[in-house]
């Protein structure tokens, strides 16, 4: 009986540490899914930004939940209408974003992020923006390439940025292409570290690069 | 049996997941509901997001005690402890506004800000730059907005019926004493200061803040630049000089140096530009500056500035009296000046301003009446004899300052502090005949200043406000009360008051005075509406300006022209309106601004309230701005006008009293000016060269422009004081090495 109901105990807790990080997994699985259909229905990201900003207060340690809360947030900021509101989501991603930061410092994806951030402030008024967050965004795709040589995200964002950057300011497809089909061939090799861990942005450079031919 | 137990306890433990629906509202304090906030029950995944009618629900299968918190950035998170059991709950909150930056007014009334960062800059650092009227000077990029004169003849800002001199300018909280390079009679000299020194400028028009004083119209007040983004180079060539500098950024971007250069002569510029005086001193500038800036672990900064010029010009122009003399003006300059700024955080959310600046300027001037051939005229008529003299102004300035500052939440912050100026300025006065005569003024002028700033909501905030001076020269104390109002009728729109006492001393060329003397006076009461959204800003203004007791003058002993007594009074008023759109033409900027001015006046020597000589009843300025990116090219135009300003020939009767005994008014004045800029790096990030190429031609359509009027000693004859030349062409390029520092960045992270 003893054994048992030790055996029980065992089991049961056994269920609830599965559960927890099975729980985990889980949720972060279905807000993915729910972040990969919100970018027909650019409204819902901030609904999926908070449940990740949720799971990342309640986790305390885990850093992908407020890489995807920042990742989701500046999304919004970029297909947001009204730009006098970019700014302050913008604002909000780098205060999710600094918080991963300090869980895991020196990620590659989450300089992805920041040269995201930067470009989002700087869209808001290219022309008086351009030299400050120009400078901040490059900086950080090229820390991001440094810190992972096989991230092919910052490639991507470096190409598409190039793409939509005018001819005159050395922009353009002829720029971007080399970019862009670096970032391919690395997305052909790039393995994410687990099932919720940053693999988005293959279809992108895929569309990008059929734009640009 | 065992098994029995087995699956009863499981039955158990998957039972209490049952579920419990919660779910409510949430809307702000004055019950308008929210959109967007997050719900979460502390430290679980369970929340939701509320829709656009502020509702929200979502299922638990937590149990008992919890905390449901809502939050949304703007408004103060609200934690409500609930209880979980089996049955639903419904919890609605509310949640108050935050006064945030983002969101509350902006206590506006009578001030100009132009600046890259903050909400309510009506001009950005570069416009200062891009005006094609500005010159790239200062001071002239805000003559094309509503209250200001455009005056020609001299040099500083006439804001609002009042004299150049009614303006103040402050660098970091500083008074800078010799901001324009010294006058010469006819001609408006520019700033001493390269525009790229500061970050932001406020220039107000009226009702500034208790921090400020001395200054009857205005301030002007620039703030100097923080680290620099890299280490950089830059050279500028052009047709009037060259210069170089550098800023170096220490390598943990904690502090910087820089030190720059200028060497400025017109020899070129006149001999291609022909000038209706005739320079036997090709004006020559040299101009040296260091600087350097340390940012301290609290995030404050220490700066200096140490700035050293010398510069040196002569010209001879027909004497009015005469058909065939000349009077050969000359004026050699050295002027010095130092600031040292701290500012910090120093615990308890209290912040300390404090600064001290130094600053010397030495002119020598002469003048002599020549004959035709250029010698001097040596003909015995005290008419001619006594334009000869040599003048020697020496002059030490010392100012210290310091500011407390307290933060509290929503904005709100208290300040206070004190001013000590002092200044010592001599005067050596030789006449033709060698009498010397010496004058020296010295004064110590000391102030103490305290303001707050309340919001009681975000959409409305006063700033009040307290000035207490002290000045040696007319030993009395003067309180100047400051209140100004803000508030915000709609989303983007605020109205806003402010109404100020401000006082000042007598200019220094119109001391000693013959007797006991007060502070001239006048109040400000002005009313603004602005609406600004990103793309447009319209902006207008009423004000109302009454001045009390302003000096009046009569002649010394010696014959000079010094202060008699305070029984001079006038009074300005009008209307102003600025209208910015950068949205309507594609890749177009424009701004035009109008001023409306109602202003009479009796002071110095006039005979009774008149308007005065430098002001006109209508200004306008139109400002244009297009980018043309295929060729990386800016094209700037500016047209001034302003309606013909009166002038007068004021001389003493036969009973030794002032009088008009000739009065007319200007043609309208009107000036088209035109500048290129040619970017041809812009937007190459692979190269560390910067260029901008600059041509700017002043007065395109080569319109006559009367200033003002000289008379004769005897008013028989009167001469139009006009530009030096017809137009002029600027041709100049600036380029920038930037030491790219982006790599080593990465390397010290890694």
């Amino acid at each position: 009986m003893k054994k048992l109901f030790l055996s029980t105990v065992l089991f049961l807790s056994t269920i609830v540490v599965f559960a927890q990080s099975e729980k985990f997994t889980d949720a972060m699985k279905k807000n993915l899914a729910a972040m990969d259909s919100s970018f027909k229905n650019p409204a819902n990201l901030l609904i999926v930004s908070n449940n990740f900003e949720r799971i990342a207060a309640a986790e305390k340690n885990q850093w992908l939940p407020y890489y995807y809360a920042a990742f989701c947030q500046v999304n919004y900021g970029f297909l947001g209408q009204d730009k006098s509101k970019t700014d302050g989501y913008a604002d909000k991603a780098t205060l999710l974003i600094s918080k991963a930061d300090s869980l895991s410092p020196n990620n590659s994806e989450i300089s992805c992020i920041k040269s995201m951030i930067a470009s989002c402030h700087m869209m808001v008024d290219p022309m008086q923006r351009w030299q400050e967050y120009g400078q901040e965004s490059s900086s950080n795709m090229d820390a991001a390439m440094q810190q992972d040589h096989n991230n092919p995200r910052p490639y991507f964002l470096k190409g598409q940025g190039l793409k939509y950057t005018p001819e005159q300011f050395g922009g353009g497809c002829a720029t971007a292409k080399p970019q862009l089909q670096t970032a391919l061939d690395k997305y052909a090799t790039f393995k994410p570290a687990s099932e919720i861990s940053p693999n988005w942005g293959k279809e992108r450079v895929e569309t990008l690069i059929k734009e640009c031919n | 049996m065992k098994q029995l137990l087995f699956f009863i306890l499981l039955v158990a433990f998957f039972d209490s997941k049952a579920q419990v629906i919660i779910s409510g509202r949430i809307t702000d304090n004055k019950n308008k509901v929210l959109f967007g906030v997050s719900i979460v029950l502390k430290n679980t995944y369970d929340g939701a997001t509320t829709d656009s009618l502020g509702k929200y629900s979502f299922t638990t299968t937590e149990k008992g005690d919890q905390l449901l918190e809502a939050s949304i950035s703007g408004y103060n998170a609200v934690a409500q402890k609930i209880t979980i059991g089996s049955l639903s709950i419904k919890q609605d909150l509310a949640l108050k506004e935050q006064i945030t930056e983002l969101k509350a007014v902006v206590i506006s009334a009578g001030s100009f800000e132009a600046s890259d960062k903050n909400k309510g800059a009506i001009l950005s650092d570069i416009d200062i730059v891009t005006t094609p009227s500005a010159n790239g000077d200062i001071t002239s990029a805000f003559k094309s907005l509503p209250g200001t004169q455009q005056v020609g003849e001299s040099e500083g800002l006439f804001v609002r019926g009042g004299t150049a001199t009614e303006s103040k300018i402050y660098m970091d909280g500083n008074l800078v004493n010799n901001f324009f390079f010294s006058s010469t009679p006819g001609i408006a000299t520019r700033g001493r200061f390269n525009p790229f020194l500061f970050k932001g400028t406020v220039f107000s028009t009226g009702g500034y803040s208790a921090l400020y004083g001395q200054a009857l119209s205005s301030a002007l007040i620039l703030e100097s630049k923080d680290l620099p983004e890299k280490t950089e180079a830059d050279v500028s060539i052009s047709v009037v000089g060259v210069g170089g500098g550098i800023q170096h950024l220490a390598k943990d971007k904690k502090s910087s140096w820089g030190v720059s250069f200028n060497y400025t002569n017109l020899w070129l510029a006149f001999n291609v530009i022909k000038q209706k005086q005739d320079f036997f001193l090709v004006p020559l500038a040299k101009q040296g500056d260091v600087n350097f800036r340390i940012k301290t672990k609290n995030g404050g900064f220490i700066k200096y500035y140490g700035y050293l010029s010398t510069n040196k010009t002569g010209y001879r122009s027909a004497d009015i009296d005469s058909l065939v003399l000349k009077d050969a003006f000359s004026i050699d300059n050295i002027n010095t000046y130092q600031n040292i700024n701290w500012k910090d955080r120093i615990g308890n959310g209290w912040r300390i301003n404090t600064g001290i600046s130094f600053s010397t300027n030495k002119d020598n001037i002469s003048n002599e009446v020549q004959d035709a051939g250029n010698e001097k005229f040596t003909g015995n008529n005290p008419l001619y004899s006594y334009k000869n003299f040599d003048l020697v102004n020496k002059a030490k300035y010392a100012q210290a300052r310091v500011v407390f500052e307290k933060k509290f939440k929503g904005l709100n912050a208290i300040r206070f502090g004190s001013d000590y100026f002092y200044s010592n300025e001599k005067t050596f006065y030789t006449l033709y005949d060698g009498t010397k005569f010496t004058q020296q003024v010295n004064d110590h002028l000391v102030a103490a200043f305290a303001e707050t700033d309340i919001y009681l909501t975000n959409n409305l905030a006063t700033k009040i406000g307290t000035r207490l001076e002290h000045s040696a020269i007319i030993n009395k104390w003067n309180i100047a009360p400051r209140i100004s109002l803000a508030y915000k009728v709609a989303e983007n729109s605020q109205a806003s008051f402010a109404y100020g006492i401000f006082y000042q001393n007598p200019e220094r060329k119109y001391l000693p005075a013959l007797a006991a003397i007060d502070y001239s006076k006048a109040a400000h009461y002005i009313f603004q509406y602005t609406k600004q959204t990103k793309d447009y800003t319209l902006r207008t203004e009423v004000f109302y300006k009454k001045y009390d007791k302003l000096y009046k003058t009569d002649s010394s002993f010696n014959g000079r022209e010094v202060v008699a007594n305070n029984n001079g009074y006038g009074d300005a008023k009008g209307i102003e309106f600025f209208w910015r759109d950068k949205k309507t033409i594609k890749n177009v900027d424009y701004w035009i601004s109008y001023s409306y001015l109602n202003t009479k006046r009796d002071f110095l020597n006039y005979p009774s309230a008149i308007q005065p000589s430098f002001a006109a009843t209508h200004t306008a300025a139109f400002v244009f701005k297009r980018f043309f990116l295929p060729i990386k090219t800016q094209f700037n135009l500016s047209y001034n006008f302003a309606t013909g300003r009166p002038y007068y020939r004021i001389a003493k009767d036969a009973q030794y009293k002032y009088v008009i005994t000739d009065a007319g008014k200007t043609i309208n004045y009107n000036s088209m000016s035109f500048s290129v800029n040619y970017l041809p790096n812009i937007g190459n990030k692979n190269t560390k060269t910067f260029a901008v190429w600059v041509l700017g031609v002043s007065n395109v359509l080569g319109q006559n422009q009367v200033y003002n009027y000289n008379y004769n000693n005897n008013g028989s004859r009167k001469e139009a004081i006009t530009p030096p030349a017809k137009r002029f062409v600027f041709i100049g390029c600036f380029l920038s090495f930037g030491i790219d520092r982006t790599q080593d960045a990465i390397n010290n992270n890694l």
